[in-house]
């Protein structure tokens, strides 16, 4: 007990002191300086936004989430498939790698319109732009997992004559787990920016849609406190999904990790 | 037929057996050596003097440059593919972090495709970590996981047991015990033995015969006889004919470093 409270203390109080430092200058600002609602509203503005819509904002949260979530799993299952193809032949990874790294460097948001061209509005569209932006960093982290392995235990496979299929999933799979991991959290945050950017452009209905699709039309409206509520749902909804990734994978990594049982 | 071949022939047999790497490095040249079944041979050489690379050449898992190498009367690759009695120790214990103890040792049964969990219980009662069989090897200290690697190299029952400075990470106390508990394990099973050191004292402790080679590019210089008889016990360390021998080896290994 006294080391959650210590836990508490160290870790979890200092931030929240300093967001409540931070929500209080930006109120006493937001009064002192008699800015304008529609540039900045004010945190009491910003909470009653959320109150006010409290529905419409879960219920867009949620289906960006699932945007989010399937865009990931498809990039996860698409890119170790991919990555696995990588490590079983040189002369693929080379010849395919470049156009690899394309889709990092790429700005998603420009080709974003063309993959809802291509793929349609509404969800799959979403999923699409939430897959490609996802796509690559499960692809890098994963072939390096499973490429650079200690020489000494494929050493170990060869001398007990361990066909290639064994060396995949006794060795190099197992190995790469932990790459796998550090590609898919960078993937989680990346698959939120994808769906809500997919939303900009592609939306799901005029009485269906997500953080993005509001975030768009509460611009336009000029409801600024409703926008701030929406970015903050995004942060939170972000948060969640890393969070997530990096608890699951704290708690499956214990054995590669070398801790405790 | 003549009566010659009738003797068994030695099972690793090298003739001006070299090694040459990509690099140009001549790592071995002109080795020459007969190992017969059954006898736990030792190598001691100064570092770098491509001891590893002959240990790493028998078991097949590089090419030779030039000359000739059987182990049992087949190139080395064949006869690790056709006969499967062969096992590896690393320097590192080289174990998989994301299984058991058990599940270590388990692993060159199951690429196999054998199964018998009662004989990896048995070995792991030989090397003294049948409660440690559900530990993971992260929560082991360095002489444990030595003792695992050695176990995963017996559960395959081999002829020639390849050990390539196994214990030169652990600590003087760990080293010696890890010692007497090899010895052990050979005197009971009697594998064909080839461990590779440069630690003099372990080589003549376990050996019945070290072997000297000279700084790269290798090649075998002294052929030394330890007669000393099995079982052995610890305090043959402190006999004078134990460290007699000890220090003609060393006086070898100087010799060649000097010249």
């Amino acid at each position: 007990m006294n080391r959650f409270l210590s836990l508490f203390l160290t870790s979890v109080l200092p931030p929240l002191l300093f967001f409540a430092l931070l929500v209080l200058l930006w109120h006493l600002g937001v009064v002192l300086f008699d800015i304008k609602p529609f540039l900045l509203p004010g945190p009491l503005r910003v909470a009653r936004a959320i109150a006010d819509h409290f529905p419409a904002l879960l219920y867009a949260t949620g289906l960006t989430g699932l945007g989010a979530l399937s865009g990931f799993l498809l990039s996860f299952a698409a890119g170790f498939l991919i990555a696995l193809l990588f490590s079983q032949s040189r002369i693929i990874a080379r010849s395919l790698y470049p156009y690899a790294i394309f889709l990092q460097t790429v700005p998603v948001v420009a080709i974003a319109p063309l993959i809802i061209l291509w793929i349609g509005h509404g969800f799959q569209g979403v999923v699409a732009v939430s897959f490609i932006i996802s796509l690559f960093p499960i692809i890098a982290n994963t072939t390096s997992g499973l490429t650079s392995i200690d020489p000494n235990l494929l050493d170990l496979f060869a001398m007990n004559n361990a066909s290639r299929w064994q060396v995949v999933r006794k060795l190099r799979i197992p190995s790469a787990v932990p790459a796998m991991f550090t590609g898919a959290k960078i993937s989680s945050g990346l698959s939120v920016i994808g769906a809500i950017v997919g939303e900009f452009f592609a939306g799901y209905g005029t009485d269906d849609f997500g953080l993005g699709y509001l975030i768009i039309l509460t611009n336009g409206q000029a409801k600024t406190d409703y926008l701030f509520a929406c970015i903050l749902f995004c942060t939170l909804l972000g948060l969640a999904v890393f969070t997530s990734i990096s608890l699951l994978s704290n708690f499956l990594l214990v054995r590669w990790n070398g801790g405790e049982d | 037929m003549t009566p010659l071949e009738n003797q068994p022939s030695p099972l690793v047999v090298a003739r001006r057996l070299g090694k040459r790497f990509a690099n140009d490095i001549e790592a071995l040249l002109g080795v020459d050596l007969d190992i017969p079944g059954g006898e736990f041979v030792s190598i001691v050489g100064p570092s770098g003097c491509g001891k590893s690379t002959l240990l790493r050449l028998i078991a097949g898992l590089i090419p030779l440059s030039s000359g000739d190498l059987t182990v049992d009367q087949l190139p080395p690759v064949e006869a690790r593919r056709q006969r499967q009695e062969l096992a590896y120790v690393f320097q590192e214990a080289t174990l998989l972090p994301w299984r058991t103890v058990a599940g270590n040792v388990l692993l060159p049964l199951e690429l196999r495709n054998q199964r018998d969990p009662a004989f990896v219980d048995q070995i792991l009662e030989l090397v003294g970590l049948a409660d440690f069989a559900r530990a993971y090897p992260s929560q082991l200290s360095g002489g444990m996981r030595m003792r695992v690697s050695i176990a995963r190299a017996l559960v395959t029952r081999p002829d020639l047991l390849l050990l390539d400075e196994p214990f030169g990470a652990l600590d003087e106390i760990t080293r010696q015990r890890l010692n007497e508990e090899l010895l052990r394990l050979w005197e009971e099973e009697r594998w064909t033995g080839i461990f590779v050191t440069h630690n003099v004292y372990e080589a003549v402790f376990l050996s019945q015969r070290v072997l000297v080679m000279s700084p790269r590019p290798g090649r075998l210089i002294a052929d030394i006889a330890v007669p000393f008889a099995h079982p052995r016990d610890p305090d043959l360390r402190t006999a004078p004919e134990f460290n007699r021998i000890a220090a003609e080896v060393s006086h070898q290994l100087l010799s060649s470093h000097i010249s």
